[in-house]
C-alpha cells in the first residue's frame, strides 16, 4: 500500500517537474532559440578560442605535432631573451602615444568647427567620415604607400618647392609617422561622437558665458572641455585598444616585414608573424595574451584616474 | 543705481518671417517688469535682444540713454537668470559665482567678499562647496539668482525662472525675488507666461500677443480696465467668461444689452452702434448668486461644482447654450445639476466691441 502511494507520490512529481519544463519552454523557448546563432559564436568563436589560445601559451605548438607544455616558458623568453620583442613594444607604444592624442585633438578640431552651425554640415560629416570606412583598409595602405614613396605625391608636391623629400616609408626615421599620420586621417569615428557630444552641451551654458564676458576660448576651456570630458574619456579609451591593436597598415607599407630596421614592426604584426610565418602558436598566443593584460591595464589605468577628470552632469 | 530701458519700434526678424513687431516701452528706474503672454508672443525674444543674446533687427535699444543696439551683451551691464538655471555642472556653487568675475579679470580678494555676500543674502553659504547636481532645485535657483548678484548689474534679467519649480517652491521663491528686488532696488525684467506671478510680483506688466505689446500698466488697472479682450482674458485667475450680446440702445449715460436673454441696463456708454454684436465679459469672481449683488444676468444649470475650501467653483450653462463660470467665497452648497440665477453688478462688468477692443 505504501509503495504504492510512494510511486504515484513520484508520478506526480515527475508530471509536475514535466509541466514546469514546458511551461518554461512555452514561455521562453522562441527567446532561447533567438539567442543560439549568438550563443554558438560566442562560445564556438570567442570564448573557445580565447580559453584554448591561454592554455597555447603555455605549450610549445607548431600546428603539425601535439602541443608540448611548457609553462612559462614563453613568457619568459619574451622579457629575457627576445630583442624583437621589445623592439615591438617600443613602436606600438609610440604608435599609440602620438596616433591617439593626434586623432583625438584633431577629431575634435574638427568637431568644433562642424558645430557652429554651417550649411551643408551633413555632407561635410559624411565627408570627413569616409576615410574611417576605408581607412583600415588594404587599398588605401596600398594608396599610402604611393603617397609615401620615394617618387610619390607628397615628394612630387614638395619638388614644387624645390624641397628634396626622403622616401618615407624606407627611412627608418620617418616610417612610423607615415603610420601616424594615416591614423589620424582616420579621425571620423572620433569626430561623430565628438559631435554628438557637443550637440548635448545646452546652449544657455554658452549664453551664460557670454553674458559673463568669456572669450570663445574660455569658453572653449573653461566650458566646452571639461562639459565634454565623458566622451573625451570614452574615445581616448576606444583609440587606444584601436591603436594597439592596428594591424594592416603597418603589414602593408612593410610588406609583412615590420621594416626597415622593425621601425614599422606593430605589436600585432610581430604576433602574426610568430604565428603564421614562423608557426610558434604557443609563443604567439603568449604575445597575445601579453596585449590583452597591457590594453586591460591601459584601460583600468584610464577607468581609475577618470573619477579625477571626467565630469559626469548627474 | 537704478537704470532705465527705452525700446523703441524694436523689430525682430528670422529671415523673412518678423516675429516682434516694432515694439515701444519705457521701463522706469528701479522698477520691476514682467513681461507676460502666451507661448509664441515673443517675450523671450524681447528679454534676450535686451540681453544682447539676438541681435535686433530694427530700432533702438537704450540703455540710460545709450544705444546698446551693437554692444556686446557683457558690456551692457546686464544680468541674465535663465529658465534652465545655465549652472556649470562642473564647477562649485563658489565657482559658479565666481565664474564671471574671474573672467573679468578680478583678484581673489576682490571676488571673495562678493561672492560670499551674495550667498549670505540667498542663505547659500553651507553649499557654496557642492556641485549643482547636490543641490534641491530651489537652491540651483538660488544659485543661478547668486551668479547675477555678484557682477551688480545695472539690469537683472529673469527667463521664467520658476518653470521648473514645483507650485510650493514657485510661491517661496516668488516671495524671495519680490524681497531681492526690494533689497538691492535694480531695475528687473522677468518673464513669464504665468499671470499669477506677473499680477504678484510687477511694479509694470507688459502684456505681449503675437509680437505686438498688448497693454503696459500696474497689475490692477490691466485687471481693471482691460484695453482688450485679449488682456481681459489674460489677466485674472480664473479667466474672466465671455457672452454673446447684442447692443440695443446706448445714449449719452447708458447702454442697454440683450445678453443670455436677458436685457441688461449699463451705466456707461458703449462706443458702438445699436444693434451691433459685442462681448459681454464678466469675471468669475464678479458674479453672485444673490439678488442682493446686482441685476439678474441669466438661470444657469449647474454642470460641475469644485469645492476649494475657501471658494467654490460653478461651471454652468445659461439658457441660450454659453457657459459661465462663477468663484464664490466661502463653501457654498449647490448641487451639480440644479438652477441657480447668476446676478452681476454692472459697474463691473466689460464690453468688447467686434475686433476685441474694450467697448
Amino acid at each position: 500500500m505504501t509503495a504504492r502511494a510512494d510511486a504515484s507520490i513520484d508520478i506526480a512529481a515527475g508530471r509536475a517537474n514535466r509541466s514546469v519544463l514546458s511551461r518554461f519552454w512555452e514561455r521562453n523557448g522562441a527567446g532561447y532559440m533567438f539567442l543560439v546563432p549568438w550563443l554558438i559564436g560566442f562560445f564556438g568563436l570567442t570564448l573557445g578560442p580565447a580559453l584554448i589560445s591561454l592554455y597555447l601559451s603555455f605549450t610549445n605548438f607548431d600546428l603539425l605535432r601535439e602541443p608540448v607544455w611548457v609553462g612559462t616558458a614563453n613568457y619568459v623568453r619574451m622579457v629575457t631573451a627576445d630583442p624583437k620583442f621589445a623592439a615591438s613594444m617600443r613602436v606600438t607604444f609610440s604608435f599609440v602615444l602620438f596616433s591617439v592624442p593626434l586623432k583625438l585633438c584633431f577629431a575634435l578640431l574638427v568637431a568644433v568647427a562642424l558645430n557652429r552651425g554651417m550649411r551643408g554640415l551633413p555632407l561635410y560629416r559624411a565627408v570627413f567620415y569616409l576615410p574611417s570606412l576605408l581607412g583600415a583598409s588594404v587599398a588605401i595602405a596600398v594608396l599610402w604607400r604611393q603617397l609615401f614613396a620615394a617618387d610619390g605625391l607628397v615628394n612630387m608636391f614638395l619638388a614644387n618647392f624645390g624641397i628634396v623629400g626622403p622616401s618615407w616609408i624606407s627611412n627608418p626615421n620617418y616610417s612610423l609617422w607615415t603610420l601616424i599620420v594615416l591614423s589620424v586621417w582616420q579621425f571620423g569615428s572620433p569626430m561623430i561622437i565628438f559631435l554628438a557630444g557637443l550637440r548635448q552641451i545646452p546652449a544657455d551654458m554658452y549664453e551664460a558665458a557670454s553674458l559673463d564676458g568669456a572669450s570663445r576660448w574660455r569658453q572653449f576651456y573653461k566650458i566646452t572641455l571639461p562639459l565634454l570630458t565623458p566622451v573625451i574619456f570614452f574615445n581616448a579609451v576606444v583609440q587606444t585598444i584601436e591603436a594597439f591593436k592596428a594591424f594592416t597598415p603597418a603589414f602593408i607599407i612593410s610588406g609583412g616585414t615590420g621594416g626597415p630596421i622593425n621601425s614599422t614592426l606593430f605589436y600585432t604584426l610581430y604576433l602574426y608573424q610568430e604565428a603564421f610565418a614562423y608557426f610558434r602558436m604557443g609563443y604567439a598566443s603568449a604575445l597575445a595574451w601579453v596585449l590583452v593584460v597591457i590594453v586591460a591595464l591601459f584601460t583600468g589605468f584610464a577607468f581609475l584616474t577618470s573619477k579625477f577628470w571626467v565630469h559626469y552632469d548627474d | 543705481m537704478a537704470t532705465s530701458v527705452t525700446l523703441t519700434k524694436i523689430v525682430k526678424r528670422y529671415g523673412e518671417v518678423e516675429v516682434i513687431h516694432g515694439v515701444d516701452l519705457e521701463i522706469v528706474p528701479g522698477q520691476f517688469v514682467v513681461f507676460v503672454g502666451p507661448s509664441g508672443c515673443g517675450k523671450s525674444t524681447l528679454l534676450r535682444m535686451i540681453a544682447g543674446l539676438e541681435p535686433i533687427s530694427g530700432g533702438d535699444m537704450l540703455i540710460d540713454g545709450e544705444r546698446m543696439n551693437q554692444v556686446p551683451a557683457a558690456r551692457r551691464g546686464i544680468a541674465m537668470v535663465f529658465q534652465s538655471y545655465a549652472l556649470y555642472p562642473h564647477m562649485s556653487v563658489y565657482k559658479n559665482l565666481a565664474f564671471g568675475l574671474e573672467t573679468a579679470g578680478l583678484k581673489d580678494a576682490e571676488i571673495r567678499p562678493r561672492v560670499m555676500r551674495a550667498a549670505e543674502i540667498l542663505r547659500i553659504v553651507p553649499l557654496l562647496e557642492r556641485k549643482p547636481k547636490q543641490l534641491s532645485g530651489g537652491q540651483r535657483q538660488r544659485v543661478a539668482i547668486g551668479r547675477a548678484i555678484v557682477r551688480e548689474p545695472r539690469i537683472f534679467l529673469f527667463d521664467e525662472p520658476l518653470s521648473n519649480l514645483d507650485a510650493e517652491l514657485r510661491v517661496q521663491m516668488r516671495v524671495e525675488i519680490a524681497k531681492l528686488h526690494r533689497e538691492l532696488g535694480n531695475t528687473m525684467i522677468y518673464v513669464t507666461h504665468d499671470q499669477v506671478e506677473a499680477m504678484t510680483m510687477a511694479d509694470t506688466i507688459v502684456v505681449l500677443n503675437g509680437g505686438h505689446v498688448e497693454q503696459v500698466g500696474a497689475p490692477l488697472d490691466l485687471y481693471n480696465a482691460p484695453r482688450n479682450k485679449f488682456v481681459a482674458g489674460f489677466i485674472g485667475s480664473p479667466k474672466m467668461n465671455f457672452l454673446e450680446a447684442r447692443l440695443e440702445a446706448v445714449d449719452g449715460v447708458g447702454s442697454a444689452l440683450s445678453v443670455a436673454g436677458t436685457r441688461m441696463i449699463l451705466p456707461r456708454a458703449v462706443r458702438a452702434t445699436p444693434g451691433s454684436s459685442v462681448q459681454f465679459g464678466v469675471r468669475p469672481e464678479h458674479i453672485s448668486l444673490s439678488e442682493a449683488d446686482g441685476l439678474r444676468l441669466a438661470d444657469l444649470r449647474v454642470d460641475l461644482v469644485e469645492q476649494l475650501g475657501g471658494a467654490t467653483m460653478i461651471y454652468g450653462t445659461t439658457a441660450d447654450g454659453q457657459t459661465l463660470t462663477v468663484s464664490l467665497d466661502g463653501q457654498q452648497d449647490v448641487a451639480r445639476g440644479s438652477t441657480v440665477t447668476a446676478h452681476v453688478d454692472p459697474r463691473r462688468v466689460h464690453i468688447f466691441l467686434e475686433d476685441g477692443a474694450a467697448g
